[in-house]
């Protein structure tokens, strides 16, 4: 398996709070990755330290080999992209024009008519064409949540980060991102590594699941061997069956396990 | 056999792509490229208007000229000797009118573009060119040379070198702040909206000690006038401007990054802390040298960028170039309104911008057809 992004000694506090310490992981290409872990466990927060939108105190991250500490940030733009769990709304944009803004790391100061033909592609592979002229407030959040995973594909990275891109979604639209995402990784050979909290989604769609808590891998692997009833107790503190549907594992939460009080 | 046919039909599929991409464009791509051409059309047209609205409202004065002549003695300027002028008419255009009409379109657009770019770094539709306190700090240069006589600059442009010293001391001095803390646009507008006090406490303790005359200085001022503009003050701020204003206008689509948030533009390759700050320091600039020559003239910064965010969207490489061209012809429609409506005496045009202004954004407000404006 080649190695396509890999984690090193990566530290990270929030004032004096530390949530990441000498953390390290690989990730191989062509994979979809889901870190999963309870509130507070550092998910989020490794995401963007990898993508350096909060800035790690220490460690080294590289995709391909290459140092991305040693980057700027146009450069590593044009290696990683990430898709946010929502967007700004003050001042909205068209779908188009958001699109568009994935074009940036490979801009000069004019967007050539190669640009905005890339642009209309992603549009067409998303199927979200027809939306183009639509203002992104004007979405529902699937159609929101497609627009941003489009501007990631037209960033061209070979890395691809989202944060928790179902949390807001009904179910039909949660199996829609998670069909699409499948599909991208496999036609584009991308490297997929979604911080998600629904862990059924998690193992149905996952190749690999790095389960963390308070800032540590706890387990990482195929979605059966991680999706354990005892994991699932360690972890989480919480009680839970798991059945296997269509060789999948399916967790159903039973009960939690009393906190002891400190 | 499977894996064959799975790679023909994404092999066909991408022909489709190909073939709607090179070929027949969709109806989508059609509409699109004309929305562009209308964007386009309409910054055209505002270019029209400034050049027809400049000709007319010179031929207004005690003077009469029409509107060929305008033109004819201003060509004159450029190529002297291509048409016969009248000279008194030529000294009136060139030396009395021509000069406010220039520095109400050089203002008004700086104020327009400041605002807009200001807005869009801060994210936030309430904010001006004011909002890191230059009128503040330039209200209290003014009257600190008022009432104390203290001078930056001696000679005929001591008022304007000390508000603009004062304006920049008061912005730099937010901007060293927020610095200190990340410089996230909460930090900035808090930050702002404290000195802003700060320097008003500082300027109403001297209004407050200063002479009935020392306080006529004062609050004329704070009503902004274009009347003491002349070619030099014009040179000055047409340099600062064709200065700032490429620069700020080459950071458009970094400023279409900033509107989704920081998080995202950072993934997209903007260092949006850098940018705010970049941003605000030019923008700074710009915004000073206009306050110090034309005092507080407000709300054309706050307006003008929503008007246009209206009209075009938020692409801020059509909404940079309508910002500056609909804040021109506000000021430059109130100042003429504000030097002829009562024949000698001058009423201040921020007077007039206001009376004018409001209406104009309410109703667009109410009726703006563009589904993009900020919800």
């Amino acid at each position: 398996m080649m190695i396509k992004l890999e984690v090193k000694n990566l530290c990270f506090s929030y004032h004096s709070a530390e949530v990441l310490k000498n953390f390290f992981m690989n990730i191989g290409d062509g994979q979809i990755v889901s870190i999963v872990g309870p509130n507070g466990s550092g998910k989020s927060t490794l995401i963007k330290c990898i993508d350096r939108i909060l800035v790690p105190s220490s460690g080294n991250i590289t995709v391909d080999r290459c140092d991305l500490t040693k980057m700027d940030r146009m450069e590593m733009a044009r290696m990683i992209a990430y898709v946010p769990q929502n967007s700004l709304r003050v001042f909205p944009n068209t779908v188009f024009d958001v699109v568009m803004m994935g074009r940036r790391p490979h801009l000069g100061w004019k967007a050539g008519a190669g640009d905005e033909e890339k642009v209309w592609e992603v549009l067409q592979i998303l199927g979200i064409e027809d939306l183009a002229l639509t203002p992104f407030t004007e979405l529902s959040g699937g159609q929101q949540q497609k627009v941003l995973i489009a501007r990631a594909l037209a960033q061209e990275t070979g890395v691809i980060l989202l944060d928790e891109p179902t949390s807001n979604l009904d179910i039909w639209h949660q199996i829609d991102v998670m069909e699409i995402l499948r599909s991208l990784v496999r036609k584009r050979d991308l490297t997929a590594i979604i911080a998600i909290h629904d862990l059924n989604m998690a193992a149905r769609y996952s190749d690999r699941v790095m389960m963390m808590k308070k800032g540590k891998i706890i387990a990482s692997g195929k979605p059966d061997a991680v999706m354990t009833g005892k994991n699932l107790e360690e972890v989480y503190g919480v009680k839970a069956n798991v059945k296997f549907v269509e060789d999948t594992p399916f967790i159903i939460p039973l009960s939690r396990v009393p906190r002891k009080m400190s | 056999m499977m894996t064959a046919k799975k790679h023909l039909t994404a092999g066909s599929s991408y022909r489709n792509v190909k073939r709607t991409r090179a070929g027949k464009i969709s109806s989508i791509q059609e509409a699109h490229s004309h929305s562009i051409w209308k964007k386009a059309l309409f910054l055209l047209g505002l270019a029209t208007f400034l050049v027809l609205a400049t000709g007319v409202i010179i031929t207004l004065g005690q003077v009469p000229m029409t509107v060929a002549e305008v033109y004819y003695s201003l060509v004159n300027k450029l190529v002297p000797g291509f048409f016969t002028v009248d000279s008194l008419i030529e000294h009136v255009v060139w030396k009395i009118r021509f000069p406010f009409i220039l520095g109400a379109i050089i203002a008004g657009s700086g104020l327009g573009i400041c605002g807009c770019v200001m807005q869009s770094v801060l994210k936030n539709p309430m904010a001006s060119p004011f909002t890191l306190g230059i009128s503040s700090g330039a209200h209290f240069g003014i009257s600190l040379a008022a009432v104390f006589g203290i001078a930056i600059l001696h000679g005929p442009y001591f008022l304007v070198a000390n508000a603009f010293v004062c304006a920049l001391l008061c912005s730099g001095l937010i901007i060293a702040l927020s610095k200190l803390k990340g410089a996230t646009s909460e930090t900035l507008i808090l930050a702002g909206i404290a000195v802003n006090y700060l320097f008003q406490a500082a300027t109403q303790l001297l209004t407050y000690i200063a002479t009935d005359e020392q306080r006529t200085v004062m609050s004329y001022w704070g009503m902004g006038s274009l009347t003491d503009l002349n070619w030099h003050s014009i040179m000055f701020l047409g340099s600062v401007s064709a200065i700032c204003i490429p620069i700020l206008y080459i950071k458009a689509w970094d400023l279409n990054l900033m509107t989704v948030g920081d998080e995202s533009a950072k993934s997209m390759g903007v260092d949006a802390n850098y940018l705010r700050i970049f941003i605000m320091v030019v923008s700074s600039l710009l915004v000073a040298a206009i306050v110090a020559f034309i005092g507080v003239i407000g709300f054309v910064g706050l307006i003008a960028p929503h008007i246009g965010r209206i009209i075009l969207g938020n692409n801020h490489r059509h909404l940079i170039p309508a910002a500056g061209g609909i804040g021109g012809a506000l000021l430059l429609i109130a100042n003429a309104i504000s030097m002829n409506l009562l024949g000698s005496v001058v009423i201040p045009p921020g007077i007039i911008m206001s009376i004018i202004g409001v209406p104009l954004f309410m109703y667009l407000i109410l009726k703006g057809k563009r589904r993009e404006y900020w919800s």
